[in-house]
């Protein structure tokens, strides 16, 4: 988890294009500036984080969903619960799986986990549109490579 | 069994917050109703559900853009009814309906 640019998933644990279904990890970092402020002398992840996660998480799922074609963009959360803390130091393991897709936009929801103790869930609702810019694409998939993307899931059918 | 109409319309009042009576076959969700694109996504999620359909949006919008259609012909909630039973239509006569 690079916070600084906001990076915050780590590596793709299992992607199921079939079932629609993501798991990803991201290691939330033992020391933090964040966690100066947020709290002092209780450090924990701000909920704004885990959501954001939550959301990178359902796009790359989407993003190979529609095979790098179009990007996702986050537009909509919903019952957003933060249900425990998560602490410096923390490995989260989070699931996220396409609810509905529509036309230009889709719906997931996703839960976070450490451990098996469930911190938060959200349903997220995504605009997608072609990618806006080459570089957005580039970097994109820059970042797939580096996560474990497994690219042969999209080009395999 | 309620109205393609009536139903459009429920979803609305309930995702949008606003009065079922105030909601009109004559309607344009967006100038008479104020709907904005994110409330539409929602409304649009609903709709898809609730028929088993995916609306264009994307087709609509760019007819829209390119001067082929109006949004009348779309937001207008009688017109976006009809499109609806026109899918829904679409639907049920494709081979494995």
């Amino acid at each position: 988890m690079q916070l600084d640019y906001f990076q915050l998933i780590d590596r793709i644990v299992d992607l199921n294009l079939d079932d629609k279904k993501i798991t990803v990890e991201a290691q939330v970092p033992a020391a933090h500036t964040i966690f100066e402020g947020h709290f002092p002398g209780y450090p924990i992840m701000p909920g704004v984080l885990l959501t954001e996660a939550m959301a990178q998480s359902s796009g790359w799922l989407l993003l190979g969903v529609m095979k790098f074609e179009r990007m996702p963009f986050l537009a909509m959360v919903k019952e957003a619960k933060m249900r425990g803390f998560v602490s410096p130091g923390d490995l989260l393991t989070i699931d996220a799986k396409i609810e509905h897709e529509g036309s230009g936009f889709a719906v997931t929801s996703a839960k976070v986990r450490v451990g098996k103790e469930l911190k938060c869930s959200a349903d997220l609702t995504f605009r997608h549109i072609p990618f806006p810019h080459p570089d957005l694409r580039v970097h994109m998939d820059a970042m797939a490579n580096k996560i474990g993307f497994p690219l042969q899931a999209i080009t395999n059918d | 069994m309620s109205s393609t109409f009536d139903q459009i319309a429920n979803i609305i009042a309930e995702t949008c917050d606003i009065p079922r009576d105030t909601i009109k076959p004559e309607s344009h969700a967006i100038d008479d109703l104020g709907i904005d694109s994110l409330d539409f996504l929602d409304i649009a999620f609903a709709i898809d559900k609730a028929f088993g359909i995916k609306m264009p949006l994307e087709k609509w919008t760019q007819e829209v853009n390119d001067g082929k259609a109006t949004t009348e012909q779309y937001f207008v909630l009688q017109n976006l009814a009809d499109r609806i039973d026109e899918l829904v239509a679409a639907k049920n006569a494709a081979p494995g309906a």
